[in-house]
């Protein structure tokens, strides 16, 4: 079902996509539940559940486990960078694959500078603007350490930057939570179509990508392996 | 039934159990600056309030209120139903002011059934004569499962419910969700005070309070009421008392890790003795605090998403592994 | 003045014992019964399939009027009944006056001769004003020109059984019978549904059978122990139909009566709590209804009676406490027998016409009514379809002035064709004859 894509450059061209794509019906359509969920392939950014997998139409690999170990590796030194050390860095993944997302990074990060960065989860459920196109969605994990948001760096961390609007209410939700310093944005695969002004402050990969397509961020925390997989909706999303 | 929640028994134990992680979820909220999710923004959430209850409305329109909707209080005394409007009437006032769900405490069992029928609103049952009380039910369990550390649902846990069972919506609701979620049921009451069809419930009963005592991990305990004598229920509050109340020393004989509950109000020495009302086993005072987070819950998991009837998606998507959606009488649209 | 007078040949119809024949309907009797007769200027209605029962007679209705006009009135009652195949209704007294003196029951007795739908004959109050404490005027009752004979405080149970007693005694005079509504009322109080698996499910308070049965029993006791006639209405229990048959095995004056809804429906219908299943005596369990069924078909039950009890809108239109307890029936009875004892080989047209005429005019001690249709007969006719397709009963479509029958939407077979009462038509056609 996914083509084996040779390691290297994690960008795909025109060329490639349309290889993949082209010619090659896969049995099965998408499943039904595929979009209606805690994850957020529906143009505000996240990839589907893990029960989804069987779903897609094509798909191909676009970043392998070592492409990904790596970005996690460059990203964890640019915020040490840029936050002077981490200090009073607070790390916050957005359920679901924000949060081990999270987590290595601030494994990694205090690897390498070798002290303990706070990291947690921030569940947006409440604060979406979609809430009421679709049923209403089981509420996911919201974590702080006990020192809180006040006065700290907050680092947003989430697997796909699409729309902004799970970012969005992220800002809200972390509004009614206290008042960081600054907050910052990190996300493995940002795939362009920008509803709001809204940025990544740091990004995995660069993904190109249209409308009709979807970007599955896969982790072996929650799927067993890693890989982010791009592939062709079967059906239009609200 | 799956746009109100009219009843625990009508529950799956997927719906409660969502209902109940979500609360743990929202029960957070409590220990933030501001205790306020935007959620239910622009929504109108009324209680109608047939029968006195400052503790139960409380709760609902705290939970209603942290989820930013406005929330208009309705009760009897004084307003136009005390003057003789019928309920279908009432309901007809609330349609035409746009309320989205109406909460209904009723002292006629049906009066929420009857009400579901007449708007277009979500009808959330906060009792109904000696029907049910579903949302008590829900945060009686939410309590447990708590106390006792456990994670998912109750599987195994031995309750015990004392007292006035035949007139009270708090032990049919209790039974029900006590069951779905697969926890042990037992009764105690006098005689008199078990319906007549009980045997087909699904729970064990007993005459006798003292033997049911050390086999249980949670006692709820049900206010009885004086007027109850009158009627011959049970000959004087003493006798009752003595053979059903719950005093220090029976507390003596729960094993340890026992909780006592109470839905509240109590008839401190009556039904329950103020020592045991007061000592650390006692859940009473968080059953309150969890009735927030419950009702919480409950009015997001009604109101937070898609409305099928007239809403935006028409699809009824199911949702994801979290929440099976296959039970066709489960509480939330589709 | 109403329906279709003249003279009439019935022609080729199926009488209760099976038999075809044509009928000639003249001056208000059957003026000739045979095979082929000739029309000879009578209007001719053509009966072939249809079955000629003698006219039905129903030992208690509730027409309202006095008092309750906003539900029905003798007028919209009696119009129910003739397209019911009714030409004699016992109309009950629980009316605003209540019917415990000779002018109350002589107005409404007046009443329904002036609507002309069908015979009203009046039932009397046992008890002044319902109240249980003391007798009404019986005797004047009895004779006055409403001639009454059956006596009820039918809403209310005879509960005191020293009044039973002394009612019982009293109209041995006159050749009367107490029809004794039986709901021991301490057992009752607040009563709701039926006392079972579902009421206590329900949350809804309960109404046990002890408390019809033990009334039964003691009012049987008490018919022998003084020599005189009991009459039993509305029997909603199986028990209480081992209790009937056990007192008219012992050779007691005890007759009875089974509604249609009791026949056909069980208290699981209050699961939605809609009041139109709300009733007194109310709807009880498949055992029930099973016992019921073979008492009629056995004749322990002497009759089918219709306890019509028209309630307007807003009584129904509540929560089950608040609302009233009532069912109309007399426009679908006779469709109701059919699918229940009918269809299920239980009664046959014979045992119909026997149930739903012949004995309610012999316990109402209605002369004129009752009568199998023969030359000589008075001209009270039913003619009814059974082979029509079943049809959703709709209650907008009813004479009734209310709308409270448990059946709406539910498929019921046969059809009322005509009714003649003493020889005019009052039902033609299906419709009522102008």
């Amino acid at each position: 079902m996914m083509r084996a894509r040779s390691a290297g450059d994690g960008r795909s061209g025109p060329d490639a996509r349309s290889a993949g794509r082209s010619g090659d019906r896969q049995p099965g359509g998408s499943a039904p539940g595929r979009d209606s969920n805690v994850g957020h392939d529906d143009g505000s950014g996240g990839s589907p559940p893990p029960s989804d997998q069987a779903a897609a139409g094509s798909q191909k690999r676009v970043l392998e486990p070592a492409e990904i170990r790596r970005a996690l590796t460059r990203i964890a030194h640019e915020i040490l960078e840029r936050t002077n050390g981490a200090d009073d860095v607070l790390l916050l993944g957005i359920p679901t694959r924000g949060v081990p997302l999270a987590r290595r990074l601030a494994d990694r990060a205090a690897e390498f500078e070798d002290r303990t960065v706070p990291w947690g989860s921030l569940d947006v459920t409440m604060y979406r603007d979609d809430l009421r196109l679709r049923p209403a969605r089981a509420l996911g994990r919201t974590e702080l350490p006990p020192a809180g948001i006040d006065g700290k760096t907050v680092v947003i961390v989430d697997d796909v930057l699409y729309s902004g609007r799970t970012v969005r209410a992220a800002l809200d939700a972390l509004n009614d939570l206290g008042r960081p310093r600054a907050v910052q944005l990190a996300v493995l695969v940002d795939r362009g179509h920008r509803e709001l002004p809204i940025r990544a402050d740091y990004v995995g990969k660069n993904l190109p990508t249209s409308q009709r397509e979807m970007v599955r961020v896969l982790l072996s925390e929650t799927d067993g392996e890693d890989a982010v997989l791009l592939g062709e909706r079967k059906e239009a999303q609200v | 039934m799956n746009r109100h929640l009219l009843s625990a028994a009508d529950l799956s134990r997927d719906d409660a159990l969502l209902i109940l992680d979500t609360a743990d979820e929202l029960a957070r909220m409590s220990d933030r600056p501001i205790k306020k999710l935007p959620t239910l923004r622009g929504r109108t959430v009324v209680n109608l309030f047939f029968e006195d209850s400052t503790r139960t409305r409380i709760s609902f329109e705290a939970a209603a209120k942290r989820l930013s909707a406005d929330v208009i209080n309705f009760s009897v005394k004084g307003s136009s139903v005390a003057k003789g409007e019928s309920l279908k009437d009432t309901a007809l006032t609330l349609e035409a002011m746009g309320a989205d769900a109406v909460v209904i405490r009723h002292d006629a069992s049906g009066a929420p059934h009857r009400l579901a029928g007449w708007i277009r609103g979500h009808v959330v049952n906060a009792g109904d004569g000696m029907h049910e009380h579903p949302t008590q039910a829900l945060l009686d369990a939410f309590t447990i499962r708590r106390r006792l550390g456990r994670a998912s649902g109750l599987d195994g846990v031995r309750v015990t419910i004392v007292g006035d069972v035949l007139h009270s919506r708090v032990a049919r609701s209790n039974v029900a969700l006590l069951n779905i979620l697969g926890a042990e049921v037992t009764l105690v009451a006098p005689p008199t005070l078990v319906p007549v069809a009980v045997g087909s419930w699904p729970c064990e009963i007993s005459y006798d309070l003292d033997a049911v005592l050390p086999k249980s991990d949670v006692i709820m305990m049900l206010r009885v009421q004086q007027e109850r004598m009158t009627a011959a229920y049970f000959p004087s509050v003493r006798e009752y008392s003595r053979r059903y109340g719950l005093d220090t020393g029976r507390m003596g004989m729960l094993p340890e890790h026992a909780i006592v509950m109470h839905p509240g109000p109590m008839n401190r020495g009556v039904e329950i003795a103020a020592e045991v009302a007061d000592s650390p086993r006692s859940t009473i005072v968080e059953q309150v605090a969890n009735g927030v987070s419950v009702r919480m819950a409950v009015l997001y998991l009604l109101l937070g998403g898609a409305d099928l009837l007239g809403g935006a998606d028409l699809r009824g998507k199911p949702r994801d592994a979290k929440a099976s959606m296959e039970n066709k009488e489960s509480m939330v649209n589709r | 003045m109403t329906g279709v007078a003249g003279t009439w040949l019935i022609r080729g119809a199926a009488l209760p014992g099976g038999q075809r024949a044509d009928l000639r309907l003249r001056d208000g009797v059957i003026a000739e019964a045979g095979a082929r007769l000739a029309a000879a200027g009578a209007q001719v209605l053509d009966a072939d399939g249809l079955i000629a029962l003698p006219g039905l007679v129903d030992l208690h209705t509730h027409l309202r009027e006095p008092g309750r006009e906003d539900a029905e009135t003798i007028e919209t009652g009696t119009r129910a009944a003739a397209l019911g195949g009714y030409t004699a209704v016992h109309a009950m007294a629980n009316t605003e006056p209540v019917a415990d003196t000779a002018g109350v029951v002589e107005q409404v007795w007046r009443l329904g001769r002036e609507a002309g739908h069908c015979d009203v004959q009046p039932v009397g109050a046992v008890t002044l004003g319902l109240g249980g404490q003391r007798l009404a005027e019986l005797g004047a009752m009895a004779d006055s020109a409403a001639r009454v004979r059956v006596f009820s405080d039918d809403g209310r149970c005879v509960s005191d059984p020293l009044l039973m007693r002394r009612a019982l005694e009293y109209v041995k005079a006159f050749d009367g019978v107490i029809a004794q509504h039986a709901q021991e009322p301490r057992l009752t109080e607040g009563a709701q549904m039926n006392e079972g698996e579902v009421s206590g499910r329900l949350g809804l308070a309960g109404w046990p059978a002890v408390a019809e049965e033990a009334i039964i029993a003691r009012d049987c006791l008490l018919a022998a122990h003084v020599g005189s006639a009991l009459h039993v209405c509305h029997v909603s229990t199986a028990g209480s139909v081992e209790i009937i048959r056990w007192a008219k095995a012992k050779g007691w004056r005890v007759t009875a009566e089974v509604t249609p809804h009791h026949l056909l429906l069980t208290d699981e219908l209050a699961e939605g709590y809609d009041p139109v299943y709300k009733v007194n005596p109310p709807l009880r369990t498949a055992a029930d209804v099973a016992g019921l069924r073979q008492g009629l078909a056995d004749g322990t039950i002497d009759c089918v009676a219709t306890d019509h009890a028209p309630h307007p809108v807003e009584a129904k239109d509540t929560e089950w406490a608040g609302a009233a307890f009532g069912m109309t029936g007399l426009e679908i009875a006779l469709r109701a027998v059919q699918q229940a004892m009918v269809e299920t080989g239980l009664l046959d047209w014979a045992a119909v016409a026997d149930r739903m005429s012949v004995r309610p005019a012999t316990i109402g001690r209605l002369s004129g009514h009752g009568v199998l249709p023969a030359t000589g007969a008075p001209a009270n006719l039913t003619l009814y379809d059974p082979a029509a397709a079943p049809e959703p009963v709709d209650p907008a479509t009813h004479a009734s002035r209310s709308r409270n029958t448990p059946f709406r939407g539910v498929a019921l077979p046969g059809q009322v064709v005509a009714t003649f009462l003493r020889g005019t038509a009052t039902v033609l056609d299906g419709k009522l004859a102008s």
